[in-house]
């Protein structure tokens, strides 16, 4: 029974490993064509993300030292590390503590670069980072206080439909989305635009395969991104899974739309934006679960 | 190994002694009152020590302690720590302090009174640890006390003697609250034993009261937010005195005594109190260091921001909390000495201690930053230790339903990511320009350093087992529970990302080799990265500087919000208990 | 099978040109011509980029520039030289500092006249240029299939 359980775990984690740069560039090039049809253009093909990678996997490595690469790779390989974490079920508090080193490395690897335009994005990631983390810790513990458990697969097991009781962590979560997904009006460190103030913010001195690697790294990120915004739909029967798939799709709509409806804030409107829905939001629903919990 | 033991019964010259030790220490604090014409402060003292006296000569001999010194396994985690830390960073002072009279030579070269009164902190620390008498207890931290007065004002200068008296007085009204508690407990309870006080529990009014006496003179000791004042002060002195109160004696001291009285904070005030104080602190400070470009003041605010962590989880209570408590204090003795010599070795070899000095640090002394990593890793990062405890600490709070708390966590972790981080960004810029600094470094220095990075790397991966072998059996004796606070499998979990992150280490440089281009400087980088052409063919330096964010967290600001909730908490805990003692 | 060509990523210079062909070149970017459907972005980054599109033509003053922006493009790479002036200097040719047409800097690969070059002629000329830089990257794969671990890729 035990190896049966192992065996189911490491089964979704090597799906999550293979289907998830697949589901992640598809969505990235969905993105793209959707962003494309609400400014009135074409946009390129559903497979444009996978040409530009297996290019960039084709082109020439130039650097501006040796040590970029091998933060980029840790990089990844924490994202990555983060994912498999997921789907395999695990502790949550893990889950996003591992993405916290992964994205510190990320900064790390712009700092390391020693490049104005890498170094300034590399604090405004910095700040963004600051900015996002209290309200995804939150949206963990509002889970536990919930279902019982930081455990992803026991939060999907248990009986409850999760949305009722925490909308506000919901709502709230989909708002700092904005930030991980790096869509306007939050793109201030890096965006897949073209950045005017910033050339390609964290990703300026990388190139070549580094550059595909960071790229990767955001497929698999996007893809268990969703996987939050599922846990607070799914459960086990098919009602849910439909249901939880296709609220992961309008949060996805969504935010293309914010995307493309506004333009780039100012970091401290940034930081302070995200910690008062933060507070209003998220604090005051996990105040409730806290209470609710306590049987009061 | 590490067993519990008794000793001291039968010594019956044992107080004498001790009473003669409070009225040594006592005269030499009125002589430097008085020689600096710090008469208040003397004030303090002489109350303490009439009342210590009255409280020795009037009830004393109608007391029976029976085990004066008890060495439970919380007790040895401690001797550890001290002995272990507190021994590597001597070590490192006799390195360090050669190099530092050399480049301070207006300071007078006292030596060997500095490294007698580090001994006699060591031996004090020791004796704090092990006792189980609160009046033994009490002539050890007077001890402490006075030894880190005397080693913050070293230097002499004006500056470092008005922050050793500020360090004194903080500590002496510390002081003061521990004599009030003896002598209450002493006339209430007829006993002065710590065993005794936990044995009575919390229901008993009187205990409370003693409790919140002791955990008010804890906070003084650990610098909890109204009395931070004299950790920061305490960056005046030469680094290994500062690694040394900040690691792994002094302000551990105060935690010790904070967890020691774990058990009576479920559900009273004093709890509340305890974990407010701490969670309030944890944040405050933590904001404050962001905006420190002073590495060492960085690391106090750190410092003060992750005591305030330990407090807030032992104040909780519960075993979850206190496991949590403990595991913190190991890691951040550990980690906490190692970056603060690293920070002490970086200032002598380039002169500064300011953070954007260190600019790509890791070019020009790759062996020290790669310690001084270890340690930042240690202090934030998973899958290191401190984060584990963070994490337990988490559930700790949702677990006692504390939803305030679970506000200063979420953001307080934030905040911590931040500091660190840019640190860290900063040392690891390339710079290839900057030459080679390490030879300056004495060798005693590098023992201290390796041992301790090893010491970081080596617990962080066998933490599982000092949470089985040692922390776990002292709680359940305490607790009389067994109880698992993070699942196994998690632990394996954080054991295999540690032993991921060092195999990536040994990865490093083996990439491929890439053709090497200028950096981005939209085309007019002066050819060395480290300048562009400006008007007239003109080469102006780039120059990059992290963020501080002074209008946000500046030092004042968060002093003033962090000063007053926490000392309205003090207070209003304190009435609380206290009123509650004379209603009954 | 070569991905060169299905994204290509431009950076776009302008040398000393008048400005209309820069706004042909963003003309191309608007919902009218799209350049995006054929997968062509425009990074402003030259480590990101395969073509350098340069309008204007190179004077003394910012000779070094185009020179260390195409230093700092990977292989394979090509240059599109957009407009009379980058072809030739144009009427700014018998200026003091004009050293005239781009490809006195670094080496063109193809030239879009016109004074101001139409976008469509200039979606063209980096069509055209598609074909050449597929060539380089074939080029490149044989010499580094040749050179063993040497070459410049991979």
């Amino acid at each position: 029974m035990l190896s049966c359980e192992l065996g189911m775990k490491l089964v979704y984690a090597v799906l999550f490993l293979v289907l998830a740069p697949v589901a992640g560039g598809l969505l990235a090039g969905l993105d793209r064509i959707i962003s494309a049809r609400m400014q009135r253009r074409v946009g390129p093909g559903i497979l444009q993300p996978f040409y530009d990678v297996l290019k960039l996997w084709d082109k020439e490595g130039v650097e501006g030292n040796p040590a970029q690469g091998f933060y980029i790779f840790s990089f990844l390989l924490f994202v990555v590390l983060s994912g498999v974490f997921f789907f395999a079920g695990g502790d949550l508090l893990l889950v996003i503590f591992t993405l916290t080193i992964a994205s510190v490395l990320f900064v790390t690897a712009a700092y390391s670069s020693n490049s104005p335009y890498s170094q300034v994005s590399a604090q405004r990631e910095l700040l963004q980072t600051m900015a996002y983390e209290p309200m995804m810790l939150l949206v963990a513990i509002g889970f536990y206080a919930c279902c019982g458990s930081f455990a992803v697969g026991d939060i999907l097991n248990s009986a409850s439909l999760n949305i009722v009781r925490m909308p506000g962590l919901f709502l709230g979560m989909c708002f700092i989305f904005l930030i991980k997904f790096r869509k306007s009006p939050f793109d201030v460190a890096m965006s897949h635009e073209i950045h005017q103030e910033l050339i390609q913010g964290l990703a300026t001195e990388f190139s070549g395969r580094t550059l595909a690697l960071i790229e990767v790294a955001h497929w698999y990120e996007d893809v268990f991104l969703f996987g939050f915004v599922y846990l607070f739909f799914g459960g086990a029967g098919l009602f849910t899974l439909v249901g939880g798939l296709l609220a992961c799709a309008l949060v996805y709509f969504l935010m293309i739309l914010v995307d493309n409806c506004c333009s780039r804030v100012k970091w401290q409107h940034l930081l302070r934006c995200s910690w008062a829905v933060t507070l209003v939001l998220g604090f005051t629903n996990v105040v409730y679960l806290m209470f609710r919990m306590q049987g009061y | 190994m590490f067993a519990t033991f008794v000793f001291g019964n039968g010594m019956s010259w044992l107080p004498t002694i001790m009473l003669f030790v409070d009225i040594v220490v006592a005269a030499a604090i009125f002589y430097y009152t008085c020689k600096h014409r710090y008469y208040w402060i003397g004030g303090l003292e002489l109350v303490q020590l009439v009342m210590v006296l009255w409280f020795e000569f009037a009830r004393g001999h109608g007391l029976r302690t029976t085990n004066p010194f008890i060495v439970d396994k919380f007790a040895w985690i401690m001797l550890l720590i001290a002995a272990v830390v507190g021994g590597l960073i001597v070590v490192f002072a006799v390195g360090y302090m050669e190099e530092f009279q050399k480049e301070h030579p207006e300071v007078p070269d006292r030596r060997p009174f500095f490294f007698g009164v580090m001994g006699l902190f060591l031996v004090a620390m020791f004796g704090l640890v092990m006792s189980n008498n609160l009046l033994y207890m009490y002539t050890c931290w007077e001890i402490t006390s006075f030894c880190s007065f005397l080693l913050i004002g070293y230097t002499q200068t004006k500056e470092a003697i008005r922050n050793s008296f500020k360090a004194l007085w903080m500590n002496l009204l510390g002081g003061l609250a521990f004599a009030l508690a003896i002598l209450l407990m002493g006339t209430q309870l007829h006993s002065v034993e710590l065993t005794r006080l936990l044995a009575v529990g919390s229901d008993n009014r009187v205990v409370q009261l003693v409790a919140a006496l002791l955990v008010f003179c804890g906070f003084t000791k650990c610098a909890m937010m109204p009395f931070s004042g004299w950790l920061l002060g305490a960056m005046v002195a030469p680094t290994p005195t500062s690694a040394l109160l900040h690691s792994s004696t002094m302000v551990k001291a105060g935690v010790f005594l904070i967890i020691k009285l774990c058990p009576l904070f479920e559900g009273n005030y004093v709890g509340w109190m305890t974990l407010m104080v701490g969670g309030i602190t944890f944040f405050f400070a933590g904001c404050a260091a962001i905006a420190q470009s002073d590495g060492k003041k960085v690391l106090a605010y750190s410092t003060v921001s992750n005591l305030g962590l330990i407090v807030c989880c032992a104040g909780l209570g519960t075993y979850a909390g206190a496991w949590t408590a403990i595991m913190l204090v190991i890691f951040h003795a550990v980690a906490k000495s190692l970056c603060f010599l690293c920070v002490g070795t970086a200032e002598q070899q380039i002169g500064s201690r300011n953070l954007e000095n260190f600019d790509g640090l890791f070019c020009s002394m790759p062996r020290l930053s790669m310690c001084m990593l270890v340690g930042i890793c240690g202090m934030f990062l998973a899958p290191f230790g401190m984060l584990v405890s963070k994490w337990a600490a988490m559930k700790a709070v949702v677990d006692a339903g504390q939803p305030l708390l679970v506000f200063f966590m979420a953001f307080g972790s934030a905040i911590t990511m931040f500091y660190w981080a840019k640190w860290i960004g900063k040392i690891c810029a390339y710079i290839p320009m900057k030459k080679e600094l390490e030879e300056g470094i004495h060798s005693v220095q590098w023992v201290a350093l390796r041992f301790l990075s090893a010491a970081v790397v080596s617990l962080c991966t066998l933490f599982p087992l000092l949470s089985s072998r040692m922390v776990g059996p002292y709680l359940q004796e305490i607790y009389r529970c067994n109880g698992s606070v993070l699942a196994p499998s998690n632990l394996l979990v954080m054991g295999v990302m540690v032993v991921l992150v060092m195999l990536l280490g040994l990865g490093y440089g083996r990439g491929r080799r890439n053709r090497r281009v200028l950096t981005q400087l939209s085309g007019a980088n002066a050819g060395d990265n480290l300048g562009y052409l400006g008007a007239g063919e003109r080469v102006v330096p780039v120059t990059l500087s992290n963020w501080y964010m002074d209008d946000w967290f500046g030092e004042a600001r968060m002093q003033l919000w962090g000063f007053s909730l926490c000392a309205a908490c003090i207070l209003a805990g304190l009435a609380l208990v206290g009123g509650g003692v004379l209603l009954a | 099978m070569s991905y060169f060509t299905k994204s290509p990523w431009l950076i776009h210079y302008d040398g000393s040109s008048c400005n209309g062909c820069d706004i042909e070149v963003l003309a191309c970017l608007t919902p009218l011509y799209d350049v995006e459907r054929f997968g062509i972005v425009n990074t402003g980054n030259p480590k990101h980029a395969d073509i350098f599109l340069v309008t204007g033509g190179v004077n003394t003053q910012n000779l070094p520039v185009v020179r260390q922006i195409y230093e700092q493009m990977p292989e394979p790479h090509v240059v599109v030289a957009v407009g009379t002036c980058a072809c030739s200097g144009g009427v700014f040719r018998e200026c003091y500092n004009m050293l005239g047409g781009m490809d006195r800097a670094i080496p063109v690969d193809v030239y879009v006249p016109g004074c101001a070059a139409r976008p469509e002629s200039i979606i063209d000329g980096v069509v055209k240029a598609l074909g050449i830089l597929e060539e380089k990257a074939k080029k490149l794969a044989e010499k580094k299939a040749e050179g063993g671990t040497n070459g410049a890729v991979g």
